[in-house]
């Protein structure tokens, strides 16, 4: 007996459907597996006292972005120009809420 | 209901055969349909599962950095901060940090070179992050030769590598003792990279760096929560970025879609007119309409978000791999941990799949209430 086009599809929706769903299970039980690891994490940045994912490894800057000069775009001198790809997938370094709450009276923010 | 039922399969089957009469260019639509939900959807699971992880992950670095600027750049402490610095009140502990980085001209990479505040390491000691070990094809009992400030080759012994679960924070570390840290970088006993501070209470934080920097006018205090505040800035920086470098597709597919879905061509009238001749009504018509968009929108969007997750959580997001490695040689080996944002999701899905399905029944609803010999001719 030949299938139903319209068969086909409905039972084609509902495997991806099923397999929709069962992308939310996967990732519950990937999270539960992950514990341990994200707890190892965990104590190696309390242990050795980290700031930064070591994501992006080719400059100083991009290593350790929250540690960063706040002129690090510039940083060979004024005016040059970022040349690091990574660069480019960066934001403008935020403008800590210390930096403006603790100084207020200063005009130009350390 | 059991009708309803039938009379929709039925209206399927018409709309799978319409539909498989414009195989090429339906099939084409379908493509580049769950290419952009593949590609939308990858971006969305990779970086919010990032920045959970990042999130997760670095609640627990130091409260409170104070780092010395000197002419705007960051420079080495004087022990005397410390002493000072511990004085406040509300201060628990207060310690030097000593790291700084090294580029490796052999491997053409760069490490971070620190003294672990949590374990002892003897002389010519050292202990390297996976990353490293990789680029060098190294284990425990190996040998790695650095070129000291002052010219000489240091030759440290592995005495252990961190385990591989934790590259996303530690794949170019190089941790090593105290003393061969100050002989290497020829960093004189008073001084540190910068200072970690324990507060008592944690909602003092921000008082505690106020009076560090009233204290200490050359330091520059960085807090827990904006360490945090960073990596949810790049991560949402970095979205914004590939959603911005991908909008001219999205455009260019929408303005497709829109013109597939929405501009009725003189065949499909004809077909809208020969349906309603033959006794079918507005209402049938409609609905046939709506499976048709419906038809594709939900296979393009669960297809496409399936791949994704796939890609990210399975494949570690190999096609994002190239533009966050930029030049570095060093890139930690990690998968994501799985952290979807339900939101994020439904997003998507009525971002895909109600505009599309939206733009096929309209045009169809203005010919399907026209004089059947009107649209015929």
């Amino acid at each position: 007996m030949v299938m139903r086009r319209s068969d086909a599809f409905i039972t084609a929706l509902g495997v991806l459907s099923v397999l929709f769903v069962l992308t939310f299970a996967d990732a519950g039980m990937k999270i539960d597996g992950a514990r341990q690891a994200l707890e190892r994490e965990r104590a190696l940045v309390q242990g050795l006292g980290l700031t930064d994912l070591c994501l992006f490894t080719e400059a100083r800057y991009t290593r350790h972005p929250t540690q960063a000069d706040l002129h690090t775009p510039f940083q060979d001198h004024p005016l040059a120009l970022e040349h690091f790809p990574t660069g480019s997938l960066f934001p403008p370094q935020p403008v800590y809420a210390t930096d403006a709450d603790i100084h207020p009276q200063t005009e130009i923010p350390d | 209901m059991l009708t309803f039922i039938r009379r929709q399969k039925y209206l399927i089957d018409y709309t799978l055969s319409s539909l498989l009469r414009r195989k090429t260019k339906n099939l084409g639509l379908l493509l580049v349909y769950t290419l952009i939900v593949f590609l939308l959807a990858s971006v969305m699971l990779y970086t919010h599962a990032l920045q959970r992880e990042a999130g997760i992950i670095l609640a627990e670095s130091p409260e409170l950095i104070v780092q010395r600027m000197v002419a705007g750049r960051h420079d080495l402490v004087p022990a005397e901060y410390l002493e000072a610095l511990r004085g406040i009140r509300g201060v628990r502990a207060a310690q030097g940090r000593l790291w700084g980085y090294y580029y490796d001209p052999v491997v053409k990479a760069n490490y971070t070179l620190l003294v672990p505040a949590d374990r002892a390491l003897q002389r010519g000691e050292i202990v390297v992050g996976a990353g490293v070990a990789r680029t060098h094809n190294m284990g425990r009992g190996d040998y790695l030769t650095l070129r000291a400030a002052d010219g000489k080759a240091m030759p440290l012994r592995v005495a252990d590598v961190l385990h591989h679960e934790s590259e996303l924070v530690s794949a170019d570390l190089i941790l090593l003792g105290e003393a061969d840290y100050r002989e290497f970088f020829r960093i004189d006993a008073g001084l540190y990279t910068d200072l970690a501070l324990q507060v008592r209470n944690p909602r003092e934080v921000r008082t505690i760096a106020e009076k560090v920097t009233r204290l200490f006018p050359d330091t520059r205090p960085i807090l827990r929560e904006e360490i945090l505040r960073t990596y949810d800035s790049i991560f949402n920086w970095r979205q914004g970025i590939v959603v911005v470098l991908l909008s001219g597709a999205i455009l260019a597919f929408a303005i497709f879609a829109w013109d597939k879905a929405s501009g009725l061509s003189a065949e499909e009238k004809r077909e809208i007119g020969i349906l309603k001749a033959i006794g079918w009504e507005t209402s049938d018509v409609i609905r046939m309409k709506f499976w048709e968009g419906a038809v594709i929108s939900l296979s393009a969007f669960l297809g496409g978000y399936l791949l994704a997750y796939l890609h990210v959580f399975y494949g570690a997001a190999m096609l994002f791999e190239p533009v966050l490695k930029g030049w570095a040689v060093l890139y930690p080996a990690f998968r994501p941990v799985p952290f979807i944002d339900g939101l994020q999701v439904a997003t998507l899905f009525f971002l895909t799949v109600f505009p599309y399905t939206a733009a096929t029944i309209v045009p169809v609803w203005r010919a399907a209430i026209m004089d059947p010999d009107a649209v015929m001719r």
